[in-house]
């Protein structure tokens, strides 16, 4: 499936589709989008670079093992989860939010947290599955 | 409309559960996932469906007023989806394990835990 | 009191660990908790003797009236005594007997723990820790019968023991809990002055009649009786401190604990005196037929227990002190019958009856046991036996009904069983010295002292049976009847018609003995009856019962997955469909509905195509591309009614399992037509039907009101609470927080699962 189109525009697509995907991610509080959705357009986004350029490059490209987003992504929600907790004194998962709320982003506080936890998550799972897939395939 | 659309539940899981059935290994995953995406639908549908009203507050507004589709079956259909395809993946896995290992995809073969058979 | 109990499994749990140690002649060592208990329930006897009830409770789930509550009064003394007393001895005997045996510690460790399950049973005072305690000597015979466990028979006596005792013990737990339920207690000493309510409620006859399936089953009673002489598989001391002297009893404890209580209906009378009776004169006769040692002792044993269940039944002050001191006979002259039946088969290495004689050449303090014991067990004076024997006519003949016909009864079955003391403590003894014997020596001292100390004992008892009379009759009568007469235990009453009664049973005993030689054609004709035996009828049964489960097993376990699946659709198109059809009522007001647009009907209409063609296709990729389409349908239909989050992530992940089922696509086997037509068509009207009742029930469902004070409560607060204003991912993110944890845990899981699966395939891959 290496065809010239699609390599020239895979050059494009990821960063366009990783950027994307963040702001999917970013905006989930407030417009549709979220943690699920931008996990899954980035991992999207790595697989359509590994069908144009090769599985080998695309996995120099991440450098790490996406499995390693797993742990990573869990620790992150699970730490914004039991901060209120520790800092506040408040029931685990309780929101805390920082003062005033910026530009497309909105209000930060810890659910943003556990959303970027989630989008680890997902892309770190669906990376492992489809990657290992196709590497035995 | 959801007369319709409980109909297509019903389809989905009549087709589902008759895939299941079937002796072929490839056949029970999709199976599987036809009737994933019945139970999806039967949560959607007994969430009652809203036309273009999305649970999402309007930017001058602080809380969602008037006709708006319910929240809740979203938000659990939207995990089963995300759940549904680490289910998928890994039944695919599995079943081409099994292939590999027992040179067979006939489900009536697979009826012993004998390690012999 | 507590930690009396508690000292024997607490040195059972210690034996798992050092148990090593004591299979050497540190063995003997192990008998000091048997003695210590027996030194310590001792020291209470002049306490109790004076009439005081000691009572201990400790809480244990107080919330349902379980205690762990222990008394002490005549009757649960005199077993204590009993428990420990033999236990000491059979500890010690048991040291020699098993000598250097392999599992010597193990064997230790469920003596000891059968003897604090007892000890537990006879002192609770609570009928819950009570069930808990008998189910746990249960538990420990089954071990103990089947202590030999290489051997099949064995096995098969411990399950049926383990069997029969614990639907016992099951049904005892019914009576005790309706009995709680009705006295509104499960104390028992708290109940015996509610005795008049009880016998009144209406569940007063099912309690009488669990409790005496308890009673029956675990003291070996008509129908239930053939686990016993099986249960002699089990190694000799076990025979001897189980089924002869403790366990055994338990049944007869349950019925003695329970009189006061449950006893003054003529239901409870007649029932056990009609059992006892047919108990005591059936294994009576068995006795006649049988050749084994342990097999005699078996039967008579059985008697016996009949023998106390019929005293019981008559239930007046003279068969209560009857029953006391006969339990004190009985474990006296049948554990030493069993200890010394023990000593020739480990001597000579045959229980067969017909082949030993002359033995005491040499086995001389052995015979003198025998002798004694054979004289106790056959009532002659100046034994305990006679004093027992004597108290059991006085009770029979001074019944209100049927008196002569009781006293035959027992008349006949004292004379039988005076004949299996003889063939049991005598016969073998005497007569000519076979050949083959001459070599056979004198065991361990520890072996031939204990039935001899229980022997001389039953002689001194019945010299002076006042010993007993205050320390144990006396008490006992006081704990089970109100208004006591007094009473004084005698050797001799002077002439009248119960010694002329008694000698008739010595001088009928003495020449059924020398006219009756055990033959092995008896046995043989006798074993002709088996297949109308209660034994053989209940294994029919329960054999039957395995059949009945392996089929039902076949039909529903037959390991094909369209199987299991169609009976579980099957089942539940039933029971829903049921329920559906009960109050059906469709009454879906169509103008509530939201009308049909076109677009919906060509998403629909799309959805329903590649759907169907998913199914019908013989092509794998095919499949996978509608498969992707029917994903596709799903996200416009999401799209379209309101959910946005849904629709972008259906697409998004339709898009990776369709790349995902084209890599592995090629790998994956090709479509075979496997089921025929016939197949096909059943599994689809399955199929159809099922779908077809979800649909009504969905439609059922939406004609219902909806409740939507949860979602409004999310409308609410979403943004007052949490800031966000897409509430399906503020309800993710943050109101359901833990669960979107758990839930992308799981993808983790599934996730290294895949990887796991593979990487494992690469490395067996590997090895070869």
């Amino acid at each position: 499936m290496k065809t010239l189109i699609l390599r020239s525009a895979s050059s494009y697509l990821l960063p366009v589709l990783l950027i994307f995907s963040v702001f999917i991610l970013l905006r989930g509080h407030y417009l549709p989008g979220g943690g699920f959705v931008g996990g899954l357009v980035a991992a999207i986004a790595f697989v359509l670079d590994a069908f144009a350029n090769g599985l080998k490059k695309t996995k120099i490209l991440i450098k790490i093992h996406p499995g390693f987003l797993m742990p990573l992504g869990l620790l992150v929600a699970f730490l914004s989860g039991i901060s209120p907790m520790i800092i506040a004194d408040m029931p685990i998962m309780t929101g805390l939010w920082a003062g005033h709320p910026i530009p497309v982003i909105g209000a930060i506080g810890t659910p943003l947290f556990f959303d970027i936890g989630v989008y680890l998550v997902v892309i770190g799972a669906s990376l492992t599955i489809i990657f290992t897939i196709s590497e035995s395939a | 409309m959801e007369i319709l659309l409980a109909i297509m539940t019903g389809i989905l899981y009549a087709s589902g559960i008759y895939m299941i059935m079937r002796r072929s290994l490839v056949k029970l995953i999709l199976g599987i996932v036809l009737l994933g995406n019945g139970v999806n639908l039967l949560i959607f549908v007994l969430g009652r469906i809203t036309k273009g009203e999305p649970p999402i507050i309007d930017d001058s507004q602080k809380v969602l007023e008037g006709i708006y589709a319910d929240p809740i079956p979203q938000a659990l259909i939207l995990t089963a989806i995300v759940i549904s395809f680490g289910l998928q993946s890994f039944a695919i896995i599995l079943v081409k394990r099994a292939y590999k290992v027992l040179k067979t995809d006939d489900l009536d073969q697979l009826n012993t835990t004998d390690e012999d058979s | 009191m507590l930690e009396a109990v508690l000292l024997g499994f607490l040195f059972s749990i210690f034996l798992v660990f050092a148990g090593r140690y004591f299979r050497g002649k540190l063995a003997v060592l192990s008998a000091l908790i048997p003695i210590s208990l027996f030194v310590y329930f001792a020291s209470f006897i002049n306490e109790v003797a004076q009439g005081k009830v000691i009572l201990e409770s400790v809480e244990w789930i107080p919330s349902f009236g379980v205690n762990l509550s222990f008394t002490l009064d005549g009757l649960s003394l005199l077993f204590a005594l009993m428990i420990t007393g033999v236990g000491s001895l059979v500890f010690l005997y048991t040291a020699a007997y098993l000598k250097n045996h392999k599992y010597l510690d193990r064997f230790y460790g469920y003596l000891s723990l059968f003897m604090s399950a007892m000890l537990g049973l006879v002192l609770s005072d609570n009928l819950m820790s009570m069930f808990i305690f008998w189910e746990l000597t249960s538990i420990s015979s089954f071990y103990l019968i089947g202590f030999n466990n290489d051997k099949a028979d064995s096995r098969k006596s411990a399950l049926t023991a383990l069997g029969i005792t614990g639907i016992g013990g099951l049904l005892f737990l019914g009576g005790a809990v309706l009995l709680g339920d009705v006295a509104g207690t499960y104390r028992i000493s708290e109940m015996l002055g509610m005795s008049d309510s009880i016998l009144k409620s209406p569940e007063y006859i099912l309690i009488v009649i669990l409790i005496f399936a308890a009673a029956f089953t675990k003291s070996a009673q008509f129908p239930f009786h053939f686990w016993l002489p099986g249960a002699m598989k089990a190694p000799t001391p076990v025979s001897t401190y189980l089924h002869s002297a403790t366990m055994v009893k338990a049944g007869v404890y349950l019925l003695f604990r329970m009189s006061p209580v449950l006893g003054g209906s003529d239901f409870w009378h007649h029932t056990l005196i009609i059992f006892g009776a047919i108990t005591m004169l059936y294994s009576a006769i068995h006795i006649i037929f049988r050749t084994d040692l342990k097999g005699i002792l078996a039967y008579s044993t059985i008697s016996a227990l009949g023998i106390l269940v019929f005293l019981i039944g008559i239930g007046t002050q003279a068969a209560l002190i009857a029953a006391s001191v006969f339990i004190i006979v009985h474990a006296l002259y049948k554990a030493s019958l069993f200890l010394i039946t023990g000593i020739i088969d480990h001597e000579t290495g045959t229980r067969d009856i017909t082949q030993l004689s002359g033995l005491k050449k040499v086995l001389m303090p052995v015979a003198i046991a025998g002798f004694i014991a054979a004289l106790i067990s056959g009532g002659v004076p100046p034994s305990l036996g006679f004093v027992g024997k004597d108290l059991i006519y006085e009770a029979t003949l001074h019944f209100e009904n049927n008196a002569i016909l009781l006293t035959v009864i027992a008349i006949a079955t004292n004379i039988l069983l005076f004949y299996a003391g003889f063939v049991a403590g005598v016969k073998p003894f005497f007569g000519k010295l076979p050949d083959k014997f001459e070599k056979v020596h004198m065991p361990s001292p520890l072996m031939w002292i204990p039935p001899l100390l229980m022997t001389v004992g039953g002689l001194i008892f019945g010299i002076f049976p006042g010993l007993i009379e205050t320390t144990f009759a006396k008490p006992i009568v006081n704990a089970l009847v109100t208004d006591t007469e007094d009473f004084h235990l005698k050797l001799w009453h002077g002439f009248n018609t119960i010694l002329a009664l008694s000698a008739t049973t010595l001088v009928l005993g003495t020449i059924l003995y020398f006219t009756i030689k055990p033959k092995h054609k008896l046995e043989q004709a006798i074993s002709k009856l088996d297949r109308i035996a209660p034994k053989n009828l209940l294994f029919k049964l329960s054999n039957g019962f395995v059949d009945f489960s392996s089929l039902w097993t076949s039909v529903f376990q037959n390991g094909y997955l369209r199987h299991y699946l169609s009976l579980i659709v099957a089942f539940l198109i039933i029971a829903v469909g049921f329920l559906l059809f009960k109050d059906f009522s469709l009454n879906i007001d169509l103008r509530s509905l939201s009308r049909v647009t076109i677009y919906e009907i060509s998403i629909l209409t799309m959805l329903l195509c590649s759907v169907l063609y998913t199914v019908f296709t013989k092509s794998r990729l095919a499949a996978v591309a509608s498969m992707g389409v029917v994903g596709l349908s799903f996200s416009l239909l999401f799209l379209f009614y309101s959910a946005p989050d849904l629709a972008m992530t259906q697409f998004s992940v339709d898009t990776l399992t369709v790349i995902l089922f084209v890599l592995v696509l090629y790998k994956l086997p090709k479509y075979l037509n496997l089921s025929d037509n016939k197949v096909r068509i059943k599994h689809g009207i399955l199929s159809l039907v099922f779908g077809s009742m979800i649909t009504l029930l969905i439609l059922r469902v939406l004609s219902e009101p909806k409740n939507t004070e949860i979602s409004e409560y999310y409308a609410e607060n979403a943004y007052t609470l949490a800031h966000g204003k897409n509430i399906v991912n503020v309800i993710l993110v943050d109101f359901r927080g833990i669960d979107t944890m758990i839930e992308i845990s799981v993808l983790i899981v599934a996730a290294l699962g895949v990887f796991g699966l593979l990487k494992l395939r690469l490395k067996s891959k590997d090895k070869k």
